[in-house]
């Protein structure tokens, strides 16, 4: 515990000043992906549900964020609404069918889902096919009181909706339904035996991650100015396990470190072209056969054997 | 209107798997605040017959009726909140969860705030006092805030009846109690079990007869699927057709 609050105090006070040292586009797209994380995590690591389309979500709230901006014309904070309830709304359908099953078809069923949305999004008339959304114009926030154009005034905007993210992240973990969830986890049929309807815990987790998954990719809409066929893609949904695994699962800061090391290492190893995807590759690999709980987990667990040594 | 006898209460109760036939038009009724055992050789449908009780399975024939309103169509969590809670043969705790933590959960549920996902969990530590009570009464308080996969086995045992007796059911289905335990362990959980039925109704599988013969007040015998003998201890050990059951299928 001490661990992770020391961990997140640093992190906090190098995201404070973090734009004057580091490219804002770059900080900003790592949040975003951060947040996508974490939101994936609270299913994989607190219920112990692995999703294999969470791109789905993180996508296709890109694509109403763009919608509502670009072709409406509304203000940004409705693009980011729209893009929420969009993808909680997939995510209560498509949760209510995958959730009747467990382990891996479940994850099978996920992924179902999410190519079936990636061929809507190559298809349907108002994402731009493969082009996806381009140009969504950066309009101000807050009625026009917040200009955004200035990348560095749009990375405090990131900051707040990460953290309150994530802060919505750590109450719904330590919440009265937190503790029926790590239950549910624990042992399912044991919760059930004691009264508690599974499912509906299941699902309300479901569109709840999905909807925190929606407000991470409406946000990068936001930053990026536009909406791609990537962010729904099976790859996307791959990335976002790497991620929360490297970090550290069950663990609420893990993702966030697992996000920032794969955007780094993609922002800088870009030269290197496929090949980043194979150095992913063998990371993945040592990580899952070396450090099973994930660099935050594996640190925590040092620090702790450390202290009761001392 | 009085209480009736009978809490729980099966008529024909049958369950097929693909032309294999586990239970077998099986009657059984269970008298209020008594000890129920439920005893047969391997295979005889014993932990079977608990699954269709509780629902974990679902009967091909048959009605159960628990405190006179039938329950055969409801859900199994839904039958918990009825007051009719059962065990695993598997101790079954959450293994990540504190003892605290653990009955804790099963307190919760009464309150209805388990969807809160917006509330602090600080809301729970009202139900410690109690928790902590349920944990004493087992003999964990030394372990309160240890995570239950820390415990030794027969420690596990007694937490799952602290958080079964958490939710203060009317009647309880003990599936092997005493599977896997030592004599000491034995002897405490036994004693527990007695304490627990002043005011409940128990019913229980088991496999260690001089248990069985010490706590139940009735036994239901079950061979290939079927009631073969019902009755006190006395009665039933010298039935010859359950003599013949043991000693045929245990040691011939």
């Amino acid at each position: 515990m001490t661990a992770q609050r020391v961990i997140g105090v640093v992190l906090l006070a190098a995201a404070l000043v973090a734009p004057w040292f580091a490219y804002p586009i770059f900080l900003m797209t790592a949040l975003c992906f951060a947040l996508f994380a974490c939101a994936f995590n609270l299913l994989l690591g607190y219920v112990g549900l692995m999703s294999f389309g969470h791109a789905m979500f993180f996508g296709i709230a890109g694509y109403f964020f763009g919608h509502v901006v670009k072709a409406w014309g509304m203000a940004p904070e409705l693009g980011i609404l729209a893009g929420v309830a969009g993808a909680a709304a997939l995510g209560a359908v498509t949760g209510a069918l995958a959730i009747r099953r467990q382990g891996i078809y479940f994850a099978m069923i996920t992924l179902a889902f999410a190519q079936m949305i990636y061929f809507f999004c190559i298809q349907a008339p108002f994402t731009g096919g493969e082009d996806g959304l381009q140009g969504i114009a950066r309009r101000p926030l807050l009625g026009g009181l917040l200009p955004t154009k200035d990348d560095r005034v749009l990375y405090y905007v990131v900051l707040a909706i990460f953290l309150f993210g994530y802060g919505t992240i750590y109450r719904i973990i330590h919440s009265p339904f937190g503790q029926v969830l790590k239950a549910i986890r624990d042992n399912e049929q044991r919760a059930v035996s004691l009264g508690y309807e599974a499912d509906r815990y299941k699902l309300l987790a479901f569109v709840l991650s999905a909807a925190l998954a929606g407000l991470a990719g409406a946000t990068k809409a936001m930053v990026l100015q536009f909406a791609t066929l990537t962010d729904v893609s099976a790859a996307m949904s791959g990335e976002v396990v790497l991620m929360a695994l490297v970090g550290g699962l069950g663990t609420i800061i893990g993702p966030v470190v697992g996000a920032f090391i794969i955007i780094t290492m993609q922002n800088y190893l870009a030269a290197a072209g496929e090949f980043v995807l194979v150095i992913q590759g063998a990371i993945f690999v040592v990580i899952v056969m070396a450090f099973r709980k994930g660099l935050v987990g594996e640190l925590t667990d040092w620090w702790k054997s450390r202290r009761s040594a001392g | 209107m009085a209480e009736q006898e009978t809490i729980l209460e099966a008529n024909g109760l049958t369950k097929e798997f693909k032309g294999f036939v586990a239970v077998k038009n099986v009657d059984l009724r269970v008298r209020r605040h008594t000890i129920h055992a439920l005893i047969g050789p391997n295979g005889a449908g014993k932990t079977t017959c608990f699954n269709l009780l509780t629902h974990f399975l679902s009967p091909t024939a048959g009605r159960i009726y628990f405190n006179g309103r039938e329950i055969t169509g409801s859900s199994p969590a839904a039958i918990a909140r009825m007051g009719l809670v059962r065990s695993f043969q598997i101790s079954a705790v959450f293994p990540h969860l504190s003892v605290r933590e653990n009955v804790r959960v099963a307190l919760q549920r009464k309150i209805g705030n388990s969807f809160h996902f917006w509330r602090s969990q600080k809301v729970l530590d009202r139900f410690d006092r109690r928790a902590l009570e349920l944990v004493e009464a087992v003999g964990l308080s030394a372990f309160a805030e240890l995570p239950a996969v820390e415990l030794p086995y027969g420690r596990k045992r007694a937490l799952e009846i602290a958080t079964t007796l958490a939710l203060e059911p009317e009647m309880m289905l003990l599936d092997e109690p005493m599977a896997g335990l030592g004599q000491e362990d034995i002897k405490r959980i036994a004693a527990l079990i007695r304490t627990v039925a002043k005011d409940r109704t128990v019913l229980m599988v088991e496999h260690n007869m001089s248990v069985v013969a010490d706590l139940s007040d009735t036994i239901t015998v079950l061979a290939r699927g079927e009631v073969l003998a019902e009755g006190p201890y006395a009665t039933v050990s010298k039935h010859p057709a359950v003599i013949e059951a043991y000693v045929g299928t245990g040691h011939g």
